[in-house]
């Protein structure tokens, strides 16, 4: 008997067994996948799973109406480019045949199956595929806990609203003002970007404010991505301009007097204060105990990142408690979308999940209104350590900034939005 | 003998037998599927990128090699392809010329 005779007996088998359950339990095809979280892990795995199959009735929850994307969105802060550029609807989704709810989930039962959604509506589903996104901790920034003071601190770690808000009072400092921002201690949302938007702010300044400051204080003891470059960068064209102060544990914050207090510094203050805050999964999957070891970011099995805890459950993009050598970037958070769609696709089939996943990351950050400095790596996984690593000799980083980078990074920056949402 | 496009009705339940998808070389489409994120969900590209659809994999698999072993300039390609085996790359190469027709094998 061939392989494919017996499978297809398999499949009956199953089917046989199938038929007598309430649930259908066998086969993609009319299987329910409620994904939670429209960004751009959770939008390509909506994606691609009705891409790769048709017959699976895939539901989007996402409460808002229209994505913006972080990456380029320091090129709005310096205000080479507007948020119309990076903002993108989920009607693409719905082509490809994801039905979209734009609601909120508010709680879910991995018992049941079922996700509660904040107007009422309960979705039960055969597999769940979280992508939370990030939440911000701060409960850790004493003088940041009430709303009033966070308004008077933005951290546009989100884009949209907050993009605009820092973009604003940038362009408003006073001539010879200081901006001051804030670096979190690692691991957060995309590693290049703190010092990306230092460089890209010193790059709008240059030309409007050209005696003012921008201090980069940072939790790390050193820069976290593309160091060399960032610090030639500063030690060159942006000489005198960027301050860079490592190890500079954030001990509170005075929002109506714009002053950080740091352990190392002391008091500083700033005409504009930015403060990207430390970070931990998406509340839904911290308040549903997805959360691991430390209580910030999800364990998942990296072949279908279907949670450590919750059988049933998949966690993708920034929520996940990275392998060794993996950023939270929405390159990544794209390809953790695939390899989870693929393995979702398998497990509803009887398959076997693909055992030899291989992603790539590639991050682009700008130093100037044209160039850029890239970093990329590939990811494989490793049987005997179960987890993803990076693949040796293929990692690498600009050797200098270039302008042809520039022009292939915005190209990036429309072409994974196409991939995600068109 | 292969069976094609064998379909069944079973308790209400159409399925397809698994020999279509058996056909597809599933986890090479999942390693081309990482290229889309540059290259386009079909490998076409918005600008910037260049397009990979509609090649041969032949065509495809040789360029690929070419960027391992640094006989052709690339900005990020030639860190890319030395993530792969050369095996790992020509199913690839086949992955992306079936899904974008690209003609022959
Ligand atoms: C980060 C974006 C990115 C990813 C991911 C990526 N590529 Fe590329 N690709 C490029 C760029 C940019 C070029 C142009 C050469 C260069 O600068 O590296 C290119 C060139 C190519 C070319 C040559 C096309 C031509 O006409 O010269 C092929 C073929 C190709 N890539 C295939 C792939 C495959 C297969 C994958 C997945 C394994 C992949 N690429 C992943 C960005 C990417």
């Amino acid at each position: 008997m061939n392989a494919s005779r017996r499978r297809a007996l398999q499949a009956l088998a199953s089917a046989g067994l199938a038929s007598l359950l309430p649930l259908r339990a066998s086969g993609a095809a009319g299987a329910r996948v409620v994904v939670v979280g429209g960004g751009f892990a959770g939008a390509t795995a909506a994606k691609y799973l009705r891409l790769w199959d048709p017959g699976v009735s895939v539901t989007l929850v996402e409460a808002n109406r229209e994505f913006v994307s972080c990456p380029v969105s320091n090129r709005v802060i310096a205000g080479t480019m507007s948020l119309r550029d990076i903002t993108r609807n989920y009607d693409g989704l719905t082509a490809h045949g994801v039905r979209v709810t734009h609601d909120t989930a508010t709680d879910i039962d991995p018992v049941k199956r079922v996700v509660k959604l904040g107007r009422g509506e309960s979705l039960g589903y055969d597999r769940l595929i979280l992508a939370p996104g990030i939440d911000f901790l701060y409960d850790r920034l004493p003088g940041l806990e009430s709303a009033a003071a966070r308004a008077q601190v933005p951290h546009a770690w989100k884009a949209g609203d907050q993009t605009m808000d820092l973009r604003k009072r940038i362009f408003a400092l006073r001539p010879g003002g200081v901006f001051a921002m804030h670096v979190p201690k690692a691991p957060y949302r995309c590693p290049p970007g703190p010092y990306e938007r230092a460089t890209m702010v010193a790059f709008a300044l240059q030309r409007a404010n050209p005696r003012a400051k921008v201090l980069v204080f940072d939790a790390n003891p050193d820069v976290v991505a593309k160091r060399d470059q960032f610090r030639a960068v500063w030690e060159s064209r942006y000489k005198g301009m960027i301050e860079y102060l490592p190890s500079a544990e954030l001990a509170a914050v005075d929002a109506a007097a714009q002053t950080l207090k740091l352990e190392a510094y002391g008091a500083v203050k700033a005409d504009v204060l930015n403060i990207i805050p430390p970070q931990a999964a998406g509340p839904l999957a911290r308040r549903s105990g997805l959360v691991g070891a430390g209580g910030r970011w999800c364990e998942v099995d990296f072949l279908s990142y279907e949670s450590k805890v919750a059988p049933g459950v998949h966690v993708i993009g920034d929520a996940v408690g990275a392998a060794p050598g993996m950023p939270k970037s929405g390159h990544m958070a794209n390809q953790h979308g695939k390899v989870c769609a693929a393995a979702v696709l398998a497990l509803l089939n009887g398959q076997p999940v693909n055992d030899e996943p291989i992603i790539i990351n590639t991050c682009y950050s700008f130093v100037g209104e044209r160039e850029v400095i890239h970093v990329t790596s590939v990811h494989r996984y490793d049987r005997e350590k179960k987890t993803m690593v990076t693949v040796p000799g293929a990692s690498g980083v600009s050797p200098q900034p270039n302008a042809e980078e520039g022009y292939l990074a915005l190209a990036w920056a429309f072409n994974i939005l196409n991939d995600t949402f068109g | 003998m292969r069976m094609r496009g064998w379909w069944v009705w079973f308790g209400g339940t159409l399925l397809v037998a698994a020999d279509a998808q058996a056909q597809e070389d599933l986890k090479a489409r999942g390693w081309a599927a990482a290229c889309a994120a540059c290259h386009g969900t079909n490998g076409r590209s918005e600008g910037g990128m260049p397009s990979i659809a509609g090649r041969r994999a032949d065509e495809l698999y040789q360029i690929l090699i070419a960027f391992k072993q640094d006989r052709k300039q690339a900005t990020v390609m030639q860190q890319h392809a030395k993530g792969y085996s050369d095996e790992q790359l020509r199913r690839i190469a086949e992955a992306w010329a079936r899904l974008t027709a690209g003609g022959a094998k």
